[in-house]
């Protein structure tokens, strides 16, 4: 029970998260500024950082102003980082891809971790794309050893090229924890900051100037490529077969194979090295591109005149394992066994006590087309409550609300709502918020308040009154900045108060303004947080009716006919006793 | 030689502090180790697993089916949820404690009886346990994860010394008592 904190660095060798590693890569390369938006499977980097005093660490409100942040930091001459999961490298593409134009004064790393197999994620998109467009370098580290180490030289490219580097994770790398070993940290030498409008004013008659400087530096760095330690041969035994690879493919071939066929393991994946792989491809009798999503890799070999194996026979779609490499490359795949009979799925649900519950029994109730986000409550998508029937990305709750009541010349604005956390809001949703007052459609947008970042593991944001370190900071405070926009109606609700929020979301959706409603109440699992004793059935009351089932919740079930209410997972909110009318529901 | 052990169950049970705990004892045993653990959404009381391999060099950090020589479940169900994952000649080592998960609660599928003893039938070793009474008996039923290392223990040639290093140093000291406690009544089981 009860997690410790990441233990002290005293011994030199320890098991570390990939993105613990690359934390300890922040501080031992004397990064100072760090600025990130949570998101999964990126979320750790920054967290691990911030338990460093000597790094300035914060949580923006997006991933674009965190990556201007950072920008601003190595114009200031000091090393930085800004940490995003792959989707939110779509949010700040803008940024990313002039300052490969600007490039940089000190270093400055961009982490970015995609998510195949979408563990906790809307898509399942491949970074790799965004370092080619933009013309910046990736490095892609394979463990935890290679995180540290690669967040060390990818500052040595960034200053040496003059270019931010894009440090690519993974679910896998992110959150394994292998062997690392520790050093000192080390400052680099000071870079002070010198007014350079031609290189740092992106106007067009700089920027013109700028961009041959970009194709050069590409040109360079592709030179780079065919010679660092980062990009290396592995010669095998069998050349019938060579392969190239990175990140956790590379464990899985080599997991697989052995020493047996020749591995080029790429630890830099743009620029990619052409000579190297054309020389590789040459040495073999046939070439494999083990990587996972796009054929990236595959698609530079054909263009370099090559014909490899490798999304014909592995595909695009989620992760790869040991047996799936085993079983393309035709060697032995380990089997088990199963039960004969099926295994009901267990899939995420809202916990028990969750804030949004109510409020989603609530919309489900009154029939509310729902028009959701991203954060825990995405979950309200699930049966048994089945309330949401749109979820794109952060912020698009709000602004497609206004586009879909637009559409329908506004008769769906009373049965139609967005809803949307407080940090999803403070990410994106204040500017679509932003569109809904300026031109005007009656819509009604909910905000739900639960005092956190939940969905990543409880980050602070703008809207909590803490920083990343749990200490007091600026507070936003929601009603006034929807007052601030215009809007007239706001109410707010506690969403464990099944008829206060009936009655306000009737309301709201029948006035004849644009509102905004505030479900508020902390998440269940904030350690503040104060439970009641779990609530009980009395079994001689029940009727077997099944009306507190409807709520979904996972301390609630049926046994021999009867309610039961496991007293373990129960934290007493009573939203189940609301909806008893034979009073079987009972305070513990 | 890479050996592998999966730990199973719900989310929110603890298994990071059991994986973390594994990690601890395997490393200071002077293996290559390891870990791979899920994080976000699944742990919103989702079925999750957690991977743990050692030997002398780990590559994957992942465990695929037919590879498990160990399942540690907390849970009934996900233990045979993930009964591919064994390899031949594993051992599950289970709380036969059971959660209804979301579409048993809500009706749309029944929680299959009588599980473990298919599992049995199927020639699989299972090994369970009432680790959720254990953990009560030491102190807190959140304490089930440790509990079931315990018992895992039993399998390993480490004494009870080796084992209590690494629980002193994977738990906050004012809980450490208590996971002492649990981890010696699973031991003793």
């Amino acid at each position: 029970m009860n997690e410790s904190e990441t233990e002290g660095w005293d011994c030199m060798k320890s098991l570390m998260l990939g993105n613990a590693a690359a934390a300890r890569g922040l501080y031992e390369a004397g990064c100072a500024v760090v600025s990130s938006y949570p998101g999964t499977p990126s979320t750790e980097i920054t967290e691990e950082a911030a338990k460093y005093d000597e790094i300035y660490c914060e949580w923006a409100p997006n991933e674009k102003v965190a990556m201007e942040t950072a920008f601003g930091a190595s114009l200031a001459g000091k090393r930085s980082f800004c940490g995003m999961k792959h989707v939110g490298l779509n949010v700040a593409a803008d940024p990313l891809f002039t300052c490969s134009y600007t490039g940089v004064n000190a270093g400055m790393i961009i982490a970015v971790a995609d998510d195949p197999g979408m563990h906790s994620s809307q898509n399942e998109q491949d970074s790799r794309h965004y370092a080619k467009s933009a013309k910046v370098p990736m490095l892609e580290p394979s463990d935890s050893s290679e995180a540290l180490a690669f967040v060390k030289a990818g500052y040595e490219l960034s200053e040496g090229f003059d270019t931010p580097v894009i440090l690519k994770m993974c679910t896998r790398i992110a959150h394994s924890q292998s062997v690392v070993e520790t050093s000192e940290r080390v400052m680099p030498e000071p870079r002070p900051y010198v007014k350079d409008i031609a290189k740092y004013v992106m106007m067009p008659g700089n920027a013109i100037r700028r961009h041959p400087l970009v194709e050069e530096r590409t040109e360079k760095l592709a030179e780079f490529a065919e010679t660092t330690e980062l990009n290396r041969i592995e010669p095998g035994s069998d050349c019938s077969k060579g392969i190239i690879t990175s990140s956790t493919c590379y464990q899985y071939v080599k997991e697989v194979c052995g020493d047996k066929y020749p591995v080029l393991k790429l630890g830099m994946v743009w620029p990619l090295p052409s000579k190297k792989i054309v020389d590789f491809a040459s040495s073999v009798e046939k070439l494999y591109i083990i990587e996972e999503l796009d054929g990236f890799i595959e698609e530079y070999c054909r263009n370099l005149g090559l014909d490899p194996v490798g999304k014909e026979l592995f595909g695009y779609l989620g992760e790869y394992s040991q047996n799936v490499v085993a079983e393309k490359l035709g060697q032995p795949v380990h089997t088990g066994v199963k039960l004969d009979s099926p295994v009901p799925a267990r899939p995420p649900v809202m916990c028990a006590g969750c804030p949004h519950r109510g409020l989603f029994y609530t919309l489900s109730k009154n029939k509310v087309t729902v028009l959701g986000d991203i954060g825990c409550y995405t979950l309200g998508a699930v049966a048994p409550l089945s309330a949401m029937e749109m979820t794109l990305c952060m912020g698009a709750s709000v602004s497609a609300l206004h586009g879909f009541n637009k559409a329908n010349n506004g008769e769906s604005e009373n049965r139609t709502v967005a809803v949307i956390g407080d940090s999803t809001f403070m990410h994106s949703g204040m500017t679509g918020l932003a569109n809904i007052a300026y031109n005007q459609s009656n819509s009604t947008v909910i905000i739900l308040d639960n005092s956190i970042t939940g969905m990543t593991g409880h980050q602070q944001n703008p809207t909590t009154g803490y920083n990343i370190k749990g200490d007091p900071a600026g507070k936003i405070d929601l009603e006034s900045l929807c007052r601030a926009m215009g809007f007239r109606r706001i109410a707010v609700v506690d969403p464990y108060d099944l008829g206060e929020c009936d009655r306000v979301i009737k309301e709201e959706l029948a006035a004849d303004e644009p509102s905004v409603i505030i479900s508020r109440r902390p998440c269940a699992l904030l350690k503040y947080v104060r439970h009641k004793p779990p609530m009980r059935v009395d079994p001689d009351k029940c009727r077997s009716c099944r009306m507190c089932m409807k709520i979904g919740c996972p301390a609630v079930s049926m046994r021999s006919g009867k309610a039961v209410i496991d007293k373990t997972l129960c934290v007493g909110c009573g939203v189940c006793s609301q909806l008893c009318r034979f009073d079987a529901v009972r305070e513990g | 030689m890479v050996r592998n052990i999966m730990i199973v169950g719900v989310g929110g049970q603890g298994s990071l502090l059991a994986s973390k705990l594994l990690g601890r004892l395997l490393l200071d045993a002077g293996y290559d180790v390891k870990v791979s653990e899920v994080h976000g959404m699944s742990q919103r009381g989702g079925s999750v697993v957690t991977y743990v391999r050692y030997g002398d060099k780990v590559y994957s950090p992942v465990i695929d089916k037919g590879e498990a020589d160990f399942i540690v479940s907390f849970e009934q169900l996900e233990a045979v949820r993930w009964l591919e994952y064994l390899a031949p000649g594993g051992v599950i080592v289970t709380n036969e404690q059971k959660i209804d998960p979301m579409p048993v609660i809500t009706g749309a599928a029944e929680y299959p009886e009588g599980i473990l003893e298919a599992a049995r039938a199927k020639g699989v070793k299972v090994d369970s346990m009432d680790a959720l009474s254990i953990a009560e008996k030491a102190g807190s039923s959140k304490a089930v994860n440790i509990a079931l290392m315990g018992r895992l223990s039993k399998y390993f040639p480490f004494d009870n010394e080796t084992w209590l290093r690494a629980i002193e140093a994977c738990v906050p000291p004012k809980f450490l008592e208590l996971n002492v406690r649990a981890f010696e009544l699973g031991r003793a089981e």
